[in-house]
């Protein structure tokens, strides 16, 4: 082979792919959206890696379990058959063909068979606790983050003020407490010696024998169900919302267009909103969305804390029960979801900030 | 290559040097009461964990009569379900726990720098692939992912786990360490070492990541703290088969052992949930305190 010198390389002559992906990448629609399949990629192919291949694989540990409980009963050639449906992956075919059929029965939203129970599909399972993770996490983030935006402005427009002192030193000493330090606090104050709270009755996501609807009452018990994980959900990241939001007013209020909007008489309730809320708010939006995924997570041992039958319970449980299927599609199902989230909010933050909506514009 | 401009300074004037920067440090860390309180914290842990178990005797017998006993003078933190004393747990069980969070975040520091700052310096695609992973990682729900690996993998050393940890979390300060190198490489005097064709290892390594000492420390302590709270989080579900004792299986035999909802064991869980929350408000006091002294347009603010 003989090496062609870069110099004497033809440009702009001939059909040039990056002419026209490199354009479409640009675009911080397509971009989001490349992002959101990429990381899904990423977690299947991880998933897929850490099941299948890794020494004492839980394939490999589950033929092991199926032969010895046989008592001599099962080749291993059967044993491998069994595996092959509970774990939806044909072991004998080669590892490029099992990786390849794995991601197509993925999309085909086919996660296999719980171990416990053969009849159930891992779907079905996830998607009968996902919601109420989602539900209780999405409410107590989204508070936390109202609150946060809310009082951080507050405190950067009342600067060193008693307000300033309690919002800022407060809300990063609750932040600085991991979650379920602050869950077992509440359990152990409110719950167990003073008495306040009466936790056998607020275990799992709602009574039971009461008709799921929207009927009043039910959607009063899932909120009194719900209660105790959004008040963490809500605590944990609200330190973390005042502070970002106090020190991005605070660089915003010193911006030449606030002194601009100033001297144009405008109100200050306009400049306050408009001008100063609206361009501080934009970079909380990105963490808002990053977070998801770190709340998503501190879920699980909330979750189990509270007793509410979430995703992160199901993981936990599935972990102890050895229950390999069922715990692969809790990660990639809530890897979408929490993907899903990302993209939504990088997609209102394309709308929020008009610059990010053009070509090239897309700020880190 | 010989560059006498500047008189190498003697041994005197070396070791003053820093002296007086440690002096001065100190004298703006005690105009903050609440970063010095975190300064107090982090040495009075360290202390604990690290010095107090070599004079402090080991004592883990298990005393069925001492059975959850309220703090008394023998015991100043009470006992535990097996009748052993919760101080002397408490003492001999930070030392894993912070060696675990030290490690993982040197792990993690390491990754972010070296990858981001030879992304943002090189630039190009190089830069363009290591900003696609680093926005992949930073989406991924990692403590789905941490239950999921230490389900699988079962890491039994400390070791092991800290670079789990550490290989978690090193996304969102890549970002960071990315975006500063990108600033501080448009400087002279970085533009002066590449006309003078010192090479990336020098300009990296001499010229850009000194100026960033202080945002180095800063990251590194909060990147111990998340790698604390993962940790003491994986212990506490009890998806790490580790052996002895430190603060996460503390926590977790207490819930297991019913210590939550027994009145007089209170000492016994409150004891480790204090201990990991006070190590986190002092880490993360501190680095606030740090962050307000190295960078001289916040102070005041």
């Amino acid at each position: 082979m003989t090496a062609v010198p870069v110099a004497t390389k033809p440009v702009g002559v001939g059909w040039d792919p990056r002419r026209y992906f490199g354009g479409f990448w640009r675009h911080p629609f397509a971009r989001a959206v490349l992002k959101a399949v990429l990381t899904v990629w990423v977690t299947t192919t991880l998933t897929f890696f850490l099941i299948r291949l890794m020494p004492g694989n839980p394939v490999e540990l589950k033929i092991d379990e199926l032969i010895q409980t046989a008592n001599g009963a099962l080749t291993y050639d059967d044993a491998k058959a069994i595996a092959s449906g509970l774990f939806a992956i044909d072991l004998n075919a080669p590892l490029h063909e099992q990786y390849l059929s794995f991601i197509g029965s993925l999309l085909r939203l086919d996660l296999g068979r719980s171990f416990l129970s053969s009849g159930t599909t891992v779907t079905s399972i996830i998607l009968a606790v996902l919601p109420w993770t989602l539900f209780s996490v999405g409410t107590g983030l989204l508070l936390s983050f109202v609150a946060g935006i809310f009082l951080g402005l507050l405190a950067a427009y009342r600067r060193n003020s008693l307000l300033d002192r309690i919002a800022s030193t407060g809300g990063s000493l609750v932040s600085s407490i991991p979650n379920y330090n602050l869950a077992l606090l509440i359990i152990l104050f409110a719950g167990v010696q003073w008495h306040l709270i009466n936790f056998t009755s607020m275990r799992g996501a709602y009574t039971s024998g009461l008709e799921p609807g929207f009927t009043p009452a039910f959607i009063a018990d899932i909120f009194y169900h719900a209660a105790l994980p959004i008040t963490i959900y809500f605590l944990t990241p609200l330190g973390h919302w005042i502070l970002s939001m106090r020190s991005a007013t605070l660089s915003a209020l010193e911006e030449d267009y606030v002194t601009a909007a100033r001297a144009r008489g405008l109100s200050d309730g306009r400049i306050r909103t408009a001008y100063v809320g609206r361009n501080a708010v934009l970079p909380l939006v990105t963490q808002l969305a990053i977070s998801v995924g770190f709340i998503v997570g501190g879920a699980a041992v909330i979750e189990q804390l509270f007793a509410y039958q979430g995703v992160g319970k199901r993981l936990l449980d599935s972990v102890t029960q050895r229950d390999y299927p069922v715990i692969q599609g809790v990660v990639l199902l809530t890897t979408i979801s929490v993907v899903v989230a990302n993209l939504a909010a990088d997609l209102l933050y394309s709308k929020l900030d008009p610059r990010i909506g053009r070509a090239g514009g897309a700020a880190g | 290559m010989s560059t006498a401009i500047l008189a190498r300074p003697t041994l005197g004037q070396r070791v003053a040097g820093p002296i007086v920067a440690t002096f001065e440090f100190l004298r703006l860390l005690a105009t903050r009461p609440i970063g010095l309180a975190g300064f107090v914290g982090i040495v009075f842990f360290i202390f604990l964990a690290f010095v107090a178990p070599l004079f402090v005797p080991l004592r883990n017998d298990p005393s069925l009569v001492d059975i959850y006993q309220a703090p008394s003078a023998a015991h100043p933190l009470g006992t535990d379900f097996q009748g052993r004393d919760v101080l002397n747990q408490i003492v001999y069980g930070g030392r894993d726990i912070l060696t675990v969070a030290i490690l993982a975040a040197l792990v993690s520091t390491f990754i972010a720098i070296s990858i981001g700052s030879v992304a943002a310096t090189v630039g190009g695609r190089l830069d363009t692939a290591i900003l696609a992973i680093t926005d992949v990682t930073l989406t991924l729900p990692k403590l789905i992912l941490l239950i999921a690996v230490a389900a699988i993998l079962r890491p039994t050393s400390f070791v092991f786990l800290a670079v789990i940890l550490g290989l978690l979390q090193w996304s969102s300060l890549l970002r960071q360490v990315r975006s500063q190198v990108l600033s501080l490489k448009e400087r002279d005097y970085v533009e002066a070492a590449r006309s003078l064709d010192l090479g990336l290892f020098h300009i990296v390594f001499r010229e850009i990541l000194p100026t960033m000492r202080s945002y180095i420390v800063i990251h590194f302590i909060l990147a111990m703290t998340e790698a604390m709270y993962a940790q003491v989080f994986i212990i506490f579900l009890g998806l790490v088969p580790v052996s002895g004792s430190n603060w996460g299986i503390m926590l977790y035999f207490a819930q297991g052992q019913g210590a939550l909802f027994y009145k007089d064991s209170i000492w016994y869980i409150l004891s480790p949930i204090l201990a990991v929350s006070l190590v986190q408000l002092s880490l993360v006091s501190f680095a606030g305190a740090l962050e307000d002294i190295f960078n001289p347009r916040l102070r005041g603010a």
